[in-house]
């Protein structure tokens, strides 16, 4: 019985979050200030004159997210099909230790190393007009550095998972070994690479030091019309606030409850905590179908 | 691992070597070998590039000027020329003080804590005993007094008040050392410049301080001790309980899919979110209980749930599911022939599972719990939300005091403009990532220990 408790903790984490987000949330929509319609349309987050659309917050995680992506699929990918498809025992020895440091690696860490080194790289590659010191590319690169780990090691499950026969058959009537890695192997583990994706995304999401610590510390807001479109909204170099950037600043200060701020947060994070879940049911879904295929 | 082409050799001609068609394909395929192996190499790089940043930030020139120099304060006190100041005693550094700083600022401290236990320096007798009587009595009257290391370190703050004007990187500091100098002659002719390894003793001993030049990580070491201990205590028993469950007595039921699901699904969701739940409920909610304002107000002057119990509930919570997933995945890589044996014998499953699931599922149980706290270690996010406190420079008590952690020390010392405050905060890094991989360490010998006994 003691055991079952232990078990059901877990149960009661959820309902925990849920609930606390869920009601801090309604709090805030139900103050004066601040409306559902508001918070999902408005482009400007402005807490002190109470101006509270999530866009500008949203917009900065999907550019650090999108760059991480860009940076850690490939790379990721790549890694996972060389060391399930070529590399020899001993690499493999070698590589899987250097990938498991790295994703061992405090996510401050790599803040520090994002401010430290990917910033000023860009400003030197870039122009140090053309590059804010807090910027959204150098946090997205590095987030992107830090989830290639999860992105190989996931991906390599899935290439593993894939029965030698296919492998056979294909040599078998010639292939050589890249036609065999690409067209055959790759597409077979297709949906557990997709579930690598996702849950990389969830991740990158998700992630919170790295972008507190390089992208800014304000949200970037924006009027459709007034502000260029590539020179501003979407320019990956000028600094912005994401959400979780937006949750650790606020609640860093001294934070009154109670307050319209304090409440705004947990509604943030009840859209953190919705999107990152849902792309975490969807990855499970993509593993359960790959699973049913080869077992 | 995969088999090879099959090679093809002897009298006739080779297809393989000779067909430009052949060729192309090889070559094709030599091309994205290697394009793959780049891919994996920018990995290994990102990796080497990192620990290169955190080390070139660890060492390098520093131009620090000093209020006082400490070889004269040495002399004024009568000693040869040349005496260090780190060799004097205790009553000589109080003496310096007492020469050297304001009554005020000496009486503040002597308020803090007494410099010596049989007389006062600079306050009056009579007043602190009036103190000690009062309603608030100063810690000066409860605790013992000042060590020779604490006063030193009073006397470089208050006496020596070395600043650090100026500080380089290791690299610059090595290739460019004839520029930096003719630069910080210029720039700071006051000033002495000196290679500096950031990390040290001092650095690791010394509490907190606004001057990076004796700022210490001290009270964040403890506090994260403190924190990982308290996380330690409660997940761990709660993990291996709710794994001994699921393996060895769920039925296959809806409500016990659904607590599997749940706990996979947790292991996703964002620490930051798991700091806003201890921000909610262990902070706010509970914070009678996380202040120690139920045990009277005992625990420290805080009087929130901003303390380190908190903190470590917290993330308890966060490496719960980790804990638990992997002790499940220890538990069923014990053979059930080893259960069925010890039912044979008659002993009860709760018998069964004390006397051999668990002894045998142990030092996988342990490996997977060193991860989840090297984990709990590094995490930062959900303990900004949870409320460590930005600057605090006394040691944490208990588990009802505030707090700061490792991490969050790292955080705060980046996200400063300065750069001597980015030296600091790689300094912080080096030790961080030094305990990682001591306890990373620890996982795989004990995890090789393990695979050994069992083939």
């Amino acid at each position: 019985m003691l055991l079952f408790a232990a078990a059901a903790l877990s149960i009661l984490t959820t309902v925990g979050i849920v609930f606390e987000l869920g009601k801090e949330a309604l709090l805030f929509f139900r103050s004066a200030e601040a409306t559902i319609g508001e918070f999902l349309t408005s482009t400007i987050w402005q807490p002190a004159i109470l101006d509270f659309g999530i866009w500008p917050l949203v917009l900065a995680t999907l550019t650090t997210s999108i760059i991480a992506m860009i940076v850690a699929l490939p790379v990721g990918l790549a890694t996972a099909v060389y060391l399930s498809e070529y590399a020899s025992p001993r690499v493999r020895g070698v590589i899987k230790p250097i990938l498991e440091v790295l994703a061992g690696i405090p996510t401050v860490v790599y803040g520090y190393f994002a401010l430290t080194f990917m910033t000023p790289l860009l400003r030197s590659i870039l122009g140090v007009g053309a590059v804010e010191i807090f910027n959204t590319a150098s946090a997205g690169i590095v987030v992107g550095i830090l989830i290639i780990p999860l992105v190989s090691s996931m991906s390599e499950d899935a290439l593993h998972a894939v029965p030698m026969s296919l492998r056979e058959a294909s040599y078998g009537v010639g292939a050589t070994k890249l036609d065999t890695s690409l067209r055959v192997v790759l597409p077979a583990a297709l949906s557990g690479i997709t579930a690598a994706f996702v849950v990389s995304i969830s991740r990158a999401i998700g992630e919170t030091m790295v972008v507190a610590i390089a992208a800014g510390a304000g949200p970037k807001n924006f009027t459709f019309g007034e502000d260029s479109l590539f020179g501003y909204i979407l320019n990956p170099f000028v600094a912005g606030e994401t959400m979780t950037g937006h949750i650790v600043r606020i609640s860093g200060g001294d934070l009154s409850y109670d307050s319209i701020d304090y409440n705004s947060i947990f509604a943030i994070g009840l859209a953190l905590f919705v999107i990152t879940l849902g792309l975490n049911v969807v990855s499970r879904r993509f593993v359960a179908r790959f699973r049913e295929v080869y077992e | 691992m995969t088999p090879l082409p099959p090679d093809v050799s002897g009298e006739a001609p080779d297809l393989f070597t000779t067909s430009p068609y052949m060729r192309r394909r090889r070559r094709r395929g030599a091309v994205v070998k290697f394009a793959l192996l780049l891919a994996l190499m920018t990995a290994v790089a990102a990796l080497v590039t990192l620990i290169i940043t955190v080390i070139n930030g660890s060492f390098g020139l520093a131009a620090v000027e000093n209020a006082k120099p400490p070889s004269e304060l040495a002399a004024s006190l009568g000693h040869p020329e040349g005496t260090e100041l780190e060799s004097l005693g205790k009553e000589d550094l109080v003496t310096l003080l007492e020469a050297e700083i304001s009554t005020n600022l000496g009486r503040r401290f002597e308020r803090e804590r007494r410099f010596f236990d049989d007389r006062l320096v600079f306050e009056d007798p009579y007043v602190l005993n009036d103190l000690c009587m009062s309603g608030e009595p100063p810690p000066a009257c409860s605790l013992s007094a000042r060590s020779r290391e604490d006063v030193y370190g009073l006397v470089v703050e208050r006496v020596v008040d070395p600043t650090i004007v100026g500080t380089w990187s290791f690299f610059d500091s090595v290739f460019n050392r004839g520029e930096i100098e003719a630069d910080a002659a210029l720039e700071h002719p006051g000033a002495e410049l000196i290679f500096r390894s950031w990390i040290s003793w001092d650095f690791i001993r010394n509490p907190q301080s606004p001057e990076p030049a004796v700022a210490g990580i001290r009270t964040a070491l403890f506090g994260s001790m403190w924190v990982v201990l308290i996380t330690l205590v409660f997940s761990f028993p709660v993990g291996v309980g709710a794994a001994i469950y699921l393996e060895e007595y769920a039925r296959e039921n809806r409500l016990n899919s659904i607590i599997q699901t749940n706990i996979n699904n947790l292991a996703g969701v964002p620490s930051i979110i798991y700091g806003m739940l201890g921000l909610a409920i262990f902070v706010r909610t509970l914070e009678v209980i996380t202040s120690g304002s139920f045990l009277g107000g005992g625990g420290g002057a805080t009087a929130n749930g901003r303390t380190i119990i908190s903190a470590g509930f917290t993330l308890g919570l966060l490496i719960l599911p980790l804990i638990i997933i992997n002790a499940q995945e220890a538990i069923r890589a014990v053979p059930g022939s080893l259960r069925q044996a010890g039912m044979a014998l008659g002993s009860t499953k709760w018998q069964t599972v004390r006397a051999h699931v668990l002894p045998n599922a142990l030092p996988g149980i342990l490996t997977g719990t060193i991860l989840a706290v090297a984990r709990a270690l590094g995490e930062t996010a959900p303990l900004v939300v949870v409320g460590a406190s930005t600057f605090i420079t006394t040691d944490p008590t208990g588990p009802f005091s505030k707090f700061t952690v490792l991490p969050i020390q790292i955080f705060q010392w980046t996200s400063r403009p300065q750069d001597e405050f980015r030296n600091i905060a790689a300094a912080a890094i080096v030790v961080l990532l030094v305990l990682l991989l001591t306890l990373n360490a620890a996982a795989v010998i004990l995890r090789n220990r393990y695979s050994r006994r069992a083939v």
